[in-house]
Order: structure tokens, then C-alpha cells, then sequence
């Protein structure tokens, strides 16, 4: 067993001893404080020439990560708070992800940013934020985020082998979670189908004890785990069955694995941390209902307030576990 | 010869064709936009052509580029042809990037521009960075003008080339308007205090000479290839068109005394007669067969998302 953080570090160990062009950038990510989530651990040490610390400059760290990805090598770049991808827009937006597309595909940008993201810990409104809402959508630009249910190393690696650049979206709760290798899910009455691409796969966590469950839960990042106790309290409590369909690449949007799931529920409920307004449920329940009239949905997300530090606001904010029962409630009435 | 692959020479001659070639683009783009052949907007170089021409008359020719939404004299004098450009410019199927660009947004070989004021210059930064890394022996040159000054991407970028010594030459335009706003009104203090407060030397002329910019570009270059760190090259110039098309509020009063300055006319006199009339027959010669091929070229169409 390892946590998420542990597979995350062995994935940016791994890439860069087996790949030189592989360099690491960001604030504060030199050997012994590794980091401000200490993703980062130990690589100055073992690569100190491709670990590269920087001043607190997030547009210049972005910037450079996407020039040096033009000209042949394979940056990482941590952004230390997910809540500065503000501060690197215009390098995402307007430089790395146009640059193969407006080149007329003469040229790969094989960037990785990693942003972690999410509240939960009290940090207030500029350091829990889940913006990656702000760059789903844009064209060129991959997103991507981990769960328990894939190894978060093989995706990461898989997002440092990409040829466009990719937004990585670490939720912060995640770290310490353990990964859920292959026959240790703690749902043991469903079965987990990977689904959808190879490289950013969706996993379809279907009960066994029944064929036709009740509704469809979608979710990604540490999104799974409300999801989770929320299907698990469904179940035992008003014998509402719930499918999950977790995905791992959020934007561009690649809807398979919810479609085949909606085909047997007819009911989406999905589950974000973002504000909930013009945000990825929203998307998702549009492109469902698209491809499948009469569909039943519902969004449970935070509500369309900055973050508060005090735990009983940031609770009332953010989406819980009870939330997402309601919803489902209501859904299956 | 005016063209691809045209071997950097830095004789009178050659730094006058480069200069007339940009010119002679430059004015039949704009020739063109009134009959129809072309569309959207474009930035054009004229009056700054010494700067391109001394600029890469010091550069290696390998060395990678980024320029900004003046791009097409930088282009040219770094040796791209006028076909590509004049059929990106008109949208065409065979442009540089297959019409996707246009204008500002160019890629060709180690040459790349973007139409984003400020944020090149960290790219440019990541460049230098990969380019020293791979022992590739190249430096990047990157351009701004005096307007990108007011840019915040511009001074995390310097920190960074400064600290990283990272072979870059960033290479100031001062064209003395940022689109309509004079200079006056938009940068405070000195534009080379800006450089040194990073340890960045400055090589600062104001000419329009190209044989004046070349010497400073020479020593700038130098400094950047030694493995040093960065340098900038400051160059003090005119533009006399537009910023775009027909953004200009200056008086013909103004541009016509700015004419003294026109960089081809402080040039020609270092050619005979008979070498300035050829080069004025060859650069005619491929700006026509540049546009009338381009002009007959197919437009691209979108096959799918990619």
C-alpha cells in the first residue's frame, strides 16, 4: 500500500531517471523541505542539476517550462497553491496550449503543471480554491486529475510522456489517501472497470448485487470519496444504488464511460468542489443530456461564494457527503 | 539571390537587400490590404529595418528567435523567404503555418513570433534555458518593444535570465509609440536602469544606422555566446507607418522630418549606383514572383479538430 503523495513522487523520481530531459521546476522544492506538499522530496538530491528552484515568479515559471518544452525538453512545473493558475493564464492559455495548433502542428509541447487544489484545511479564500474549472475548455490544453482508483504515478508519468501540455490537478486531501491497488477497493460489494483512454482512463465503479442501479455519480479527484460514502449510505440506508463513473482527464471531455452508464441509470448526479455555477457538472449534464434525452439530473458543488477560513462556513460551502445524499434523494423520487 | 537559406552576409551589399526587402514587402502588404487580397490587420516594420538587418548580420544563423507582433523584418532578415510570409499573410494553405497564424503568429525553423506582449519573453527564457542545457551552442534572441516594458512577465523573466545566466539577448525597439501612447506617458525612469537592476549589461544606441547597430549587436551577441548570462541590446528607432493601419496620430509635419532618418537612405550612399540598382531589380523581382505565386495558392480548409 502507498499513499497518493508517495506515488506521485516516485512517478517524478522515476520519469526523471529514466528520461533526462525531464526537469523539475518550482517554488520552494529543494532538498530538505521538498516542497510545500513535499511532492517534490528527494528529487535535488538524487538529479541536483534538473531541479531547478525558483523565485516566486508563477508567470516566468510557466513561461519558461513551455519554452523549454518547444526546444526538446520535458518540464514539470509545480505551481505551489493551485489557486495561482491565475497567475500563469496567459502562458497556458495564449502560449503552451496554442503553440502546436497556431504552428500548423510543427511543433510538441510536452509540459506538465502541477496545481494542488481544493479546501478542506482551513486555509481561507486565496489557498482552497478548486479553479481548474477555469481551464477546461481550452483548446489544446489537457487536464487532468488523480484519484485512488488509478495509480496516481502512472498518470502522472503518463501526463510527463504526453506531447501537449497538461494541467495535473492534485486535490490536497488526496495525498495522504491511500491508493487502492487492484483488489483492495473497501467497496467490496462493486466491481471497478477501467474505461476510456489508456493514457487518462475513467473507472466505472458498478454494485455487484445488482444489474440495474438506481443512478450514475460522477466525480474526479478526491470528489470520490463523497461520492463513495454517499453510495455506501444510499445503499444501507434507503436502498438507493448508485454507479460512479471516475474520471481522471477532465478536459478535453471524454464522455464514453458516463454515457454507458447513463444508459442502463437514466440519472446523473455529479460531484465537484468547484463553485457551482458554469462548472464541470454543468458541462457534463449538458453533453448527457445532448446524447440521451429524458435524462434526470442534479449538480451538488460548492456554492458561488469565495471560500471562508472558518470551518463551520467552509463546511456550509463547500459540498458534503450529505449533499450529495439529498440529491441523489431527490433524483430517485 | 533574396530568399531561403540565403547565407548571412554582413557586406554593404547584403545588410542593403535585407533592409530593401523588408521595405519592399512592407509597403506592398499594405498595398495589398486596399485591394482586398488580404484581410485582418498587420504591424509593419518600416523605418526600423536596421535594426533586423544589424541585429542578425551579428547572429549565427541557427540561433532561435522570438518575436512579437512586428514580426515580418525580423523574419525576413533572419533569412526566411517573402513566398511563405506573403501566403501566410494572405491566408493560404501553404503559408508558414498554413494560414493559422497569420500576421503575428509565425514558426519557421528556430523562428517563432507570438502577439503577446511580455509573455515571449519567459518562453524565450525557457529557450535559452533548453538550449544551454542540450549544448546546442545557440542563444536566443528575443524582441520586444518599448511598449512591452510596461509587461510584469518581462522583469520575472529578466530575474531569472540574470540568475540562471541563461544566453539571452533581449533586444528593445524603442520605437518611441506603443501603438498611439508616446513613450513619455508609458516607461518611468530609464529604459536601461530597468536591465541593470537585474545585472543585465546594456548595449544602448540610438541610430538608425545599420552598420552602428550591428557593432553594438556584435559586442551584444558576444557577450550572450561567451556563456555570461544575458545581455540587451536597446535600440533607439522610428517607425514611420502605422502602428497597424491606420492607427497613427502623428502629424505629416512629424513623419515627413522623421524621413532624415530612414535608415535606408543613411545606408545607400556605401553602394554604387549600379549595386543599388541591382539589388533594388532582385528584391522587385522576388517580392512580385512572392505575391503573384502566393495569390494563386489554394486556402486551407479544417479537416477536424486537430
Amino acid at each position: 500500500m502507498a499513499t497518493v503523495l508517495e506515488r506521485l513522487n516516485h512517478a517524478l523520481h522515476h520519469a526523471m531517471e529514466m528520461d533526462e530531459r525531464v526537469y523539475v521546476l518550482g517554488e520552494d522544492i529543494l532538498d530538505p523541505y521538498g516542497g510545500a506538499f513535499k511532492v517534490t522530496r528527494g528529487l535535488s538530491t538524487k538529479f541536483p542539476g534538473r531541479v531547478l528552484p525558483t523565485p516566486i515568479s508563477e508567470a516566468a515559471i510557466a513561461g519558461i517550462a513551455a519554452g523549454m518544452a518547444l526546444r526538446g525538453l520535458r518540464p514539470v512545473a509545480e505551481v505551489m497553491f493551485g489557486d495561482f493558475v491565475t497567475l500563469i493564464a496567459d502562458q497556458l492559455v495564449n502560449h503552451a496550449a496554442k503553440f502546436r495548433w497556431m504552428y500548423n502542428d510543427n511543433v510538441r509541447v510536452p509540459l506538465v503543471v502541477r496545481a494542488p487544489m481544493g479546501g478542506r484545511r482551513g486555509y481561507g479564500p486565496t489557498h482552497s480554491q478548486s479553479l481548474e474549472k477555469m481551464f477546461l475548455g481550452i483548446p489544446g490544453l489537457t487536464v487532468v486529475a488523480p484519484n485512488v482508483l488509478g495509480d496516481p504515478a502512472e498518470l502522472l508519468q503518463a501526463a510527463i510522456a504526453d506531447e501537449e501540455p497538461v494541467l495535473f490537478v492534485e486535490h490536497k486531501l488526496l495525498y495522504p489517501c491511500q491508493w487502492l491497488e487492484p483488489g483492495h477497493s473497501e467497496l467490496q460489494d462493486y466491481s471497478i472497470s477501467k474505461m476510456g483512454s489508456e493514457r487518462y482512463p475513467a473507472f466505472t465503479v458498478s454494485p455487484v448485487f445488482t444489474t440495474t442501479p438506481h443512478l450514475t455519480l460522477a466525480c474526479y479527484g478526491y470528489n470520490y470519496e463523497l461520492a463513495r460514502q454517499a453510495a455506501l449510505e444510499l445503499t444501507m440506508e434507503r436502498e438507493i444504488f448508485c454507479e460512479l463513473v471516475v474520471f481522471s482527464q477532465l478536459s478535453p471531455f471524454a464522455l464514453d464511460p458516463l454515457l454507458a452508464s447513463l444508459s442502463r441509470t437514466r440519472r446523473l448526479l455529479t460531484v465537484e468542489e468547484g463553485s457551482l455555477s458554469l462548472g464541470w457538472g454543468a458541462e457534463l449534464v449538458a453533453r448527457s443530456i445532448e446524447a440521451q434525452d429524458g435524462l434526470r439530473v442534479r449538480r451538488v458543488a460548492a456554492r458561488d461564494l469565495p471560500i471562508a477560513n472558518a470551518r463551520s462556513l467552509e463546511d456550509a460551502i463547500l459540498p458534503q457527503v450529505g449533499a450529495v445524499v439529498r440529491a441523489a434523494v431527490e433524483l430517485t423520487g | 539571390m533574396v530568399g531561403y537559406n540565403t547565407p548571412r552576409m554582413d557586406d554593404h551589399v547584403s545588410l542593403y537587400r535585407t533592409m530593401l526587402l523588408i521595405r519592399c514587402f512592407e509597403e506592398r502588404l499594405l498595398a495589398a490590404f486596399g485591394t482586398g487580397k488580404l484581410v485582418g490587420t498587420t504591424h509593419a516594420y518600416i523605418g526600423q529595418e536596421a535594426d533586423a538587418a544589424g541585429v542578425f548580420a551579428a547572429a549565427c544563423p541557427g540561433d532561435v528567435v522570438f518575436s512579437n507582433h512586428r514580426c515580418h523584418g525580423h523574419y525576413l532578415a533572419y533569412g526566411g523567404g517573402p513566398y511563405p510570409l506573403a501566403a501566410e499573410l494572405m491566408g493560404k494553405s501553404t503559408g508558414l503555418v498554413g494560414g493559422r497564424g497569420g500576421s503575428q503568429h509565425i514558426q519557421w525553423r528556430d523562428f517563432y513570433s507570438n502577439g503577446i506582449q511580455g509573455g515571449i519573453v519567459p518562453v524565450a527564457a525557457g529557450m535559452a534555458l533548453a538550449e544551454r542545457e542540450r549544448q546546442s551552442g545557440k542563444i536566443v534572441l528575443v524582441f520586444i518593444g518599448d511598449g512591452t516594458l510596461g509587461e510584469g512577465a518581462l522583469y520575472e523573466s529578466l530575474n531569472f535570465a540574470a540568475l540562471w545566466k541563461l544566453p539571452l539577448l533581449v533586444v528593445v525597439e524603442d520605437n518611441r509609440y506603443a501603438q498611439t501612447t508616446p513613450v513619455e506617458l508609458a516607461v518611468a525612469g530609464t529604459m536601461a536602469g530597468r536591465f541593470a537592476a537585474f545585472g543585465i549589461p546594456v548595449w544602448e544606441r540610438d541610430t538608425t544606422d545599420v552598420l552602428e547597430v550591428k557593432a553594438a549587436a556584435t559586442e551584444a551577441v558576444a557577450h550572450v555566446r561567451g556563456g555570461a548570462g544575458p545581455a540587451s541590446l536597446i535600440l533607439h528607432t522610428y517607425r514611420f507607418s502605422a502602428h497597424s493601419k491606420g492607427d497613427d496620430p502623428r502629424s505629416p509635419a512629424e513623419l515627413e522630418r522623421l524621413r532624415r532618418f530612414d535608415p535606408l537612405a543613411v545606408h545607400a550612399p556605401r553602394l554604387t549606383d549600379a549595386e543599388r540598382q541591382q539589388v533594388k531589380a532582385e528584391v522587385t523581382a522576388a517580392i512580385d514572383e512572392a505575391f503573384t505565386r502566393a495569390d494563386a495558392d489554394p486556402l486551407p480548409a479544417l479537416l477536424s479538430n486537430r
